[in-house]
């Protein structure tokens, strides 16, 4: 087309409105856009679902005791969640205590503190850890991490810790090296590059001028650090960390090497447990089609399903909210 | 001692126009300045001696460096890198850029306030009492007094006093100026900075700003940036033209408004330029 026939257009007077080229491809791309959004909305609502349809015999036979009782016996076909539920929850917290100020730290470094030559390296490395497959982690868990736990660090918390009123209880028993610690660690690191690289963008959308404003009146770096960037973006930081929480609680490969497979709820920390993920990762290949046990292991499913859809959705509001505002 | 003209350096002469001015003593003693911004030199061998207690402004078109000259003062350049500074800035005689001085303790004594409103996204007490508690260990009553004490002195107080509990967000912009105004003094600087403190504001906000400034002169030191030349000439003593990166003409404020001794001071003044 000419620059001509551009400008000749408007006054030859022969188009009508509704005539003219792009009509039809754009109907049709507006159509596979559309049918493109809503096959994720269909996929979500399909497994839900077939989740609950498999996972409706075990709750129709064990209740809602099902989410509070702990026996899990395939040979006496008894199913319970309360040991799972415990495990998966009990584990993404730890992760969580430990990622949410060790990533607010990294994200601080990255964004304030650190000299320009050496945020990129840093930052790169760092999602590089993202990048390593969650069986690596499992792997490395259970060989390099659970047997220095054992010998080193669970021994001394256990001696220096037993003795402590309440919070005793957390910190005795055996040193085994796996167990619900251990996997709230390992968790924690993986969980770490994703909310660093989240409280990276939230500290940069804290105005400059607020913070020298701060530092105009003589505050160190750490105040301006606690008391101006950390409560600007409170709201986006604890969506942040929900968003980490969501992750940890899916968790299967890791976890199902680490956590010790044991059927039962202890309240020390060094001791074996079991999560949803694990559970299912384990016992799903053995479970008969049409058997309560995988019905039991499609509730457990679909549980954690429901409790991470809440967990996600409530942390993409505040998530949204904040950095929009 | 006989003086011939042409061995008075700019130092010294800087110096000896303040003596003139009421007889005060300089307070800030800018000897030698260079600053830059990674290659970029945007100060030139700044000299001048701003007077105790008394209002300093800083005028000059855009990029001419008096912002740049303000955010030495108090070392905020030092957040950023590839910043630096050379040259000598004394502060009651004491060198503020030499090695082993904290930046933290010249903000406090050298404090700033910015050309937006800058409140913190707390409570009104909060973000006065703030500053405080960084620095100072107070009573419940002494804080108290403190904060009504600034707030006073910025003349806000009585606006304010009803809803000290309430977000600062939700003052006006005039008010949040004052806001900043009396945070910054609460820490008891002894000397303020204000870079274009309004700028951002209606006239009237900013006629009660100056009048501020006017009142404040009494027990602050203070530096001003203006793009405003009538406002500096309205409320300063001593007034600095900057050009390019260079101090160009340094003299009491009716001097450079009245009778500048550089041809581009007056070009500047009478709007033939900038």
């Amino acid at each position: 087309m000419t620059a001509d026939t551009l400008i000749d257009r408007p006054g030859t007077g022969t188009g009508r409105l509704k005539d003219g080229k792009g009509g039809t491809a754009d109907i049709i791309f507006r159509f596979a856009l559309t049918m493109a959004a809503t096959l994720v909305l269909l996929v979500i609502a399909a497994i839900m679902l077939l989740l609950l349809r498999g996972g409706l015999p075990a709750l129709m036979k064990f209740g809602p005791e099902f989410f509070i009782t702990t026996d899990w016996d395939p040979n006496n076909e008894i199913f319970s969640a309360g040991v799972m539920l415990y495990g998966t929850i009990a584990t993404a917290i730890i992760a969580i205590l430990v990622a949410v100020p060790a990533s607010l730290g990294i994200s601080f470094f990255l964004t304030e503190v650190a000299p320009q030559v050496i945020r990129r390296p840093v930052g790169i490395a760092i999602q590089l850890l993202a990048a390593v497959p969650s069986i690596i982690f499992g792997m490395w868990g259970f060989y390099v991490v659970a047997p220095i736990m054992r010998d080193l660090v669970q021994p001394a918390l256990i001696s220096g810790l037993h003795w402590l009123p309440v919070v005793g209880y957390l910190f005795a028993g055996p040193a085994k090296g796996t167990g619900i610690l251990t996997t709230g660690l390992i968790l924690a690191l993986m969980i770490l590059p994703f909310m660093t690289a989240l409280f990276v963008e939230v500290l940069e959308s804290v105005p400059g001028v607020i913070k020298e404003a701060s530092y105009g009146i003589g505050s160190t770096t750490f105040e301006v650090f606690t008391t101006v960037s950390v409560p600007y973006g409170r709201t986006a930081i604890i969506g942040a960390a929900m968003l980490g929480l969501g992750r940890a609680l899916g968790e299967t490969m890791a976890v199902t090497f680490v956590i010790g497979n044991a059927n039962r709820i202890s309240a020390s920390l060094m001791a074996s447990g079991a999560s949803i993920s694990s559970v299912i990762a384990n016992q799903f290949n053995e479970s008969a089609p049409g058997s309560l046990l995988q019905s039991s292991l499609l509730l457990l499913g679909f549980t954690l399903f429901v409790i991470s859809f809440i967990v996600l959705a409530l942390a993409r509001y505040l998530v949204r909210n904040r950095l929009k505002g | 001692m006989n003086l011939n003209p042409s061995d008075i350096t700019p130092a010294m002469r800087s110096t000896l126009a303040h003596e003139q001015i009421n007889g005060a003593k300089p307070k800030i003693q800018v000897e030698n300045l260079n600053f830059f911004y990674g290659d970029n030199q945007a100060l030139h061998g700044i000299d001048m001696a701003i007077p105790e207690k008394r209002v300093t402004a800083m005028i000059g078109p855009s990029g001419c460096g008096k912002s740049t000259l303000l955010r030495v003062l108090n070392r905020m350049y030092d957040l950023y890198p590839g910043q630096r500074a050379q040259g000598r800035v004394l502060l009651d005689g004491e060198d503020i850029l030499a090695k082993g001085v904290r930046a933290t303790t010249v903000r406090t004594r050298v404090g700033m306030v910015f050309q937006k409103p800058t409140p913190f996204p707390m409570s009104i007490w909060d973000n006065i009492a703030y500053g405080i508690k960084l620095h100072e260990n107070l009573s419940k009553a002494d804080l108290e007094a403190r904060i009504e004490w600034c707030l006073t002195k910025a003349a806000i107080w009585t606006e304010v006093k009803d809803r000290l509990n309430r977000s600062a967000i939700g003052l006006s912009g005039g008010q949040q100026q004052r806001l900043c105004i009396a945070r910054t003094i609460a820490v008891k600087p002894e000397v303020v900075l204000l870079d274009e403190p309004t700028s951002a504001l209606d006239p009237i906000s900013t006629a009660r700003i100056e009048e501020l400034i006017d009142e404040l002169k009494s027990e602050f030191t203070i530096v001003i940036v203006t793009h405003n030349m009538q406002q500096a000439a309205r409320c300063s003593d001593v007034t600095g033209f900057f050009l390019l990166g260079k101090l160009i003409e340094f003299e009491a404020t009716n001097d450079i408004f009245l009778s500048p001794k550089q041809q581009k001071t007056q070009d500047y003044i009478t709007g033939r330029f900038g």
